[in-house]
């Protein structure tokens, strides 16, 4: 990872607070973004992270703290004094201009030569993949095909930054997954700072360099995809970023009691006594079947155990299996299996399975 | 990892609220806060001074001192005057009880069934908006009046004479049927069909489902119609003049007090009596129409009629009946001024017509007329959109937004009787700079702005939320001002309603008499006030002619905008797609 003092920080928020009256919608955010990053606002609805985007653009002013970018302080500077692009998830695009005209709305003020003007179109409509649309309205082109031009218009005059503001939530499943990949591999190689506001977390952990977690207002993590999902700081990330299994536990001396299983770490070891919440992804669990030809866990294993089959939910190529075990009575586990390991052991409801916990993957709160 | 967060920590308490941050203003957004300034003096300068004004000369006495309510004691100590009072309110009464139910059928068959020719019906049931009020008063006469060709009929039914409260109920009925009719329409379309499956998959009878959720769906339409048709009958002045005889009413006692006796402290007192039911209105239907949209949820499935032979054919009957009625008030005044001389030649001829527009001076008063709605047309949508979009679409000024806000609504609650009254204390007044405006055509068009401000605010207002909020926020983030936003995105997609807009200002002041009676000089008469005198000058046919004239202009005129609605969609709507 890199050393904050040798990256630069191109966007340096400290201390953003805002209030709407009585409600406080956001409590002193400090962040600070790399130049060329791409980083994403994740939280459930209500979070603030729109409210924190719309502080960036100039479109909410905070009711304290300090915005800067590229060492300039513009905490108070009207959108128009700032230097960024935005997508909305309305994406907003001028319904009676063409998409020419759209993507050139921003230049032909700034009084750019007509025919750079009309070569920049070309070379955006080219970049955000829709060459040849600039005849077009709006209303002819589909979802996806607006958002890009969205996109195309928000970086037609180059900006510094470029905020995108859900950009995704209003398409298809499908769309949405080719798109983010398309969003991000656009941003890689225009090389501009990124912020995308998403309550998706499948999104978020895979486009962004960073992900922002954010819920009642208040940051509850800052890291790459693997750090929030593996090594998630707070209950709330670990429960909103992903699936988990979330069982009562013991800390007694430096040793964690949880079901049957004594476990003994670094982790454990820095916790104080008392009832601790443990949680455990479904991917953490490892299977194997308890009968037939296949070899096995170990049973003299301390991390191994025996379940039973409750429920299966079928998902596509992997299940939700929920499972009952002694081990963590009264307590059910889930865990991931593919649908290939569930037929090829032609496991149903009711079948035995082997499993073994991995313990150093445990979070402990 | 090299985020620095701290949750809650010491940074929080960096944030007191001691200095608020306040966003530096764009010089674009001060040149929006300009006109916001502009359009605040001219509602303030046309709409609350005047206003004012009456309030004042209420409070005062001959030398314009201070009398507190003493002019009011007066009022109610002139036996006259209240029985006036009473007059107006228990006629008003009248008409919204035979108005509302008639209405209602009419939406309801509308609405609610299968029965053939609806736009014919609708179309009809909007004759009354195209001629002033009086046009069905002058028709009545022609009907029941002295020398009337069903006087018999009617004196048979026990009514001795057309003249005074008979006459002024049923020209009222007519006048007010198309203000009731849309809103009920309105509320009427308003119904969620789920409600009605249901109650159909429960074996609900019809008259079951009208009653338990046709009725309750429908109520606040009801009371905002029943509303808006007594105070439109409270303060018309156009019929209770024509028909009223000796009759006296608020709306005539007024312009009796003020331009025949010249006694402004009581004329005041009658303006504000007549103010009342108009904010009372108002604040209700405020209070209503927030209820009314509450009750449909964006889920609610839209309401389609099934046919039914029974129902549809007995709707039909009554529409019919009903859009007779209203036909014939129509036709009697356009065969009367036909008519050679009634009624003893009735072969058709031009008389009237040339003896109104050259004998009577209307011609001019067409012209007049034609000046100021198109005026009103060109000039009111331009204001009312541009104060409607600064409301709405820029930002800043908070102190100023909510004041004009008010001032753009208040007409609404503004009889233009009483807006005409104010002209003349606040115009009329020799100090006051403004003076060289009256009795011009400029000030007459601008009272008719105001007078219909609210009707084409709230269009523009409907049409503008319509837009992308964030329109405003993309263009500032590409640094291009809200007024080239303006100029190449908003009105464009705007232009159909704001020739919706304009049209409802042409007609309204082609047919307006209320606020305009007051302001008019000899050389700036408009068409509608030169029937008033033709009628009192005995010239009926005359005016019939012309009543009906101004109804032709207006249909024509109607056509007209229609068509270039059509032409304006086909020039800016073609982003649309094909419809």
């Amino acid at each position: 990872m890199t050393d904050p003092t040798v990256a630069a920080s191109y966007l340096k928020l400290s201390g953003v607070h805002k209030a709407f009256g009585a409600f406080t919608a956001l409590k002193s955010i400090d962040l600070d973004i790399r130049q060329g990053e791409f980083v994403c606002f994740l939280g459930p609805s209500g979070c603030g992270k729109t409210t924190l985007l719309r502080i960036i653009a100039g479109l909410e002013t905070p009711t304290a703290g300090r915005v800067e970018q590229g060492g300039r302080d513009i905490t108070t500077a009207p959108p128009a004094e700032r230097d960024y692009g935005i997508v909305f998830q309305s994406y907003a695009l001028f319904p009676n201009l063409t998409v020419a005209d759209n993507v050139a709305y921003g230049l032909v003020n700034r009084r750019t030569p007509r025919d750079d003007v009309q070569r920049r179109v070309t070379e955006l409509l080219k970049l955000v993949g829709l060459p040849g649309s600039e005849k077009k309205f709006p209303g002819q082109l589909s979802g996806g095909q607006q958002q890009r031009i969205a996109l195309a218009r928000a970086l037609a005059t180059s900006p510094g930054l470029l905020l995108l503001d859900e950009p995704l939530s209003a398409l298809d499943a499908l769309e949405r997954v080719r798109l983010r990949q398309e969003i991000r591999a656009l941003q890689q190689k225009v090389g501009v700072t990124t912020i995308m506001v998403t309550h998706d977390q499948e999104e978020a952990l895979s486009v962004a360099d960073r992900i922002v977690v954010m819920n009642h207002g208040v940051i509850e993590q800052v890291g790459d995809a693997i750090s929030v999902y593996r090594e998630p700081a707070t209950p709330f990330v670990a429960d909103f970023v992903g699936k988990v299994n979330v069982l009562p536990g013991r800390i007694a001396t430096g040793e964690l009691s949880v079901g049957t299983f004594r476990l003994r770490n670094d982790a454990t070891a820095r916790a104080a006594d008392g009832e601790v919440k443990v949680y455990l992804r479904p991917e953490d669990v490892l299977a194997r079947p308890t009968r037939g030809g296949a070899p096995s866990f170990a049973t003299d294993d301390p991390n191994v155990f025996d379940a039973e089959i409750e429920k299966i939910e079928f998902l596509g190529s992997f299940c939700h299996v929920h499972v009952r075990s002694d081990a963590f009575a009264p307590n059910r586990l889930t865990v991931y299996l593919s649908l290939n390991f569930l037929t090829e052991q032609a496991l149903s409801v009711g079948s035995m399975l082997r499993l073994k916990l991995l313990p150093e993957r445990l979070r402990v709160f | 990892m090299t985020a620095v967060t701290s949750p809650g920590g010491e940074a929080g308490a960096a944030a007191p609220a001691a200095t608020r941050l306040v966003q530096r203003v764009h010089w674009s957004d001060r040149v929006a806060h300009v006109w916001l300034v502009a359009i605040a003096l001219l509602l303030l300068a046309f709409l609350a001074a005047p206003l004012a004004a009456i309030l004042m000369q209420a409070f005062e006495g001959k030398d314009r001192e201070f009398v507190g309510l003493s002019n009011f004691i007066a009022y109610a100590r002139t036996p006259a005057l209240l029985s006036s009072l009473w007059n107006s309110v228990w006629v008003s009464m009248a008409v919204t009880a035979i108005t509302i139910p008639v209405a209602f059928v009419f939406a309801y068959g509308l609405t609610r069934s299968c029965m053939p020719w609806k736009p014919l019906f609708r179309g009809i049931s909007l004759i009354p908006l195209l001629a002033p009020s009086l046009l069905s008063a002058i028709s009545l006469i022609y009907w029941f009046g002295n020398q009337g060709i069903a006087k018999g009929f009617m004196q048979a039914l026990g009514i001795q004479q057309i003249y005074g409260a008979p006459g002024i109920v049923l020209a009222e009925c007519f006048a007010v049927f198309p203000h009731a009719l849309m809103i009920l329409i309105t509320a009427l379309s308003l119904a969620d069909a789920r409600l009605y499956e249901a109650a159909a998959a429960m074996g609900t009878s019809r008259v079951r489902k009208f009653f338990t959720i046709t009725l309750p769906g429908a109520k606040y339409g009801l009371l905002s119609a029943a509303l808006v048709t007594f105070t439109l009958v409270m303060t018309d002045f156009g019929i209770p003049k024509v028909i009223g005889g000796n009759f006296n009413v608020l709306a005539t006692d007024v312009f009796k007090l003020v331009i025949g006796q010249q006694d402004f402290a009581k004329g005041s007192v009658v303006a504000l009596l007549l103010l009342l039911p108009a904010v009372f209105t108002f604040a209700v239907d405020h209070y209503v129409s927030r209820r009314q949209t509450a009750m449909l949820t964006a889920r609610a499935v839209p309401y389609k009629a099934l046919p039914s032979k029974g129902f549809d054919r007995i709707m039909l009957l009554c529409c019919s009946v009903i859009a007779l009625l209203m036909l014939a008030m129509l036709g009697m005044a356009i065969f009367a001024s036909f008519a050679s001389f009634w009624p003893y030649n009735l072969t058709p001829s031009l008389r009237h017509y040339v003896l109104g527009l050259v004998d009577g001076e209307v011609g001019e008063g067409f012209i007049n007329s034609l000046k100021m709605a198109g005026g009103s047309a060109l000039f009111g949508t331009l204001l009312v959109f541009f104060g409607a979009y600064l409301l709405d679409k820029t930002k800043g000024a908070p102190l100023l937004r909510g004041p004009v806000k008010m001032l753009a609504m208040l007409p609404m609650a503004v009889p233009g009787l009483v807006l005409g009254l104010g002209y003349i204390f606040f115009f009329n007044a020799p100090g006051n700079p403004l003076h060289g405006l009256y009795q011009t055509t400029a000030l007459l068009t601008l009272c008719t702005i105001i007078h219909f401000y609210t009707t084409g605010h709230l269009t523009a207002v409907t049409a503008l939320k319509s837009l992308d909020s964030e329109f405003e926020a993309v263009s500032a983030s590409l640094k291009v001002p809200w007024f080239r936003t303006f100029w190449r995105v908003t009105l464009p997609i705007c232009t159909p309603a704001m020739v919706d807009i304009a049209r409802y200002f042409f007609v309204n002041a082609m047919t307006t008499i209320s606020a305009v009676v007051f302001l008019y000089s000899p050389e700036t008469k408009v068409a509608s006030i030169a029937i008033l005198n033709l009628d009192e000058a005995g010239e009926i046919g005359a005016a019939a002619a012309m009543a009906v004239m101004i109804a032709a202009i207006s249909a024509v005129a109607t056509g007209v905008f229609m068509l270039l609605a059509r032409w304006v969609d086909r020039r800016t709507q073609a982003w649309r797609g094909p419809r």
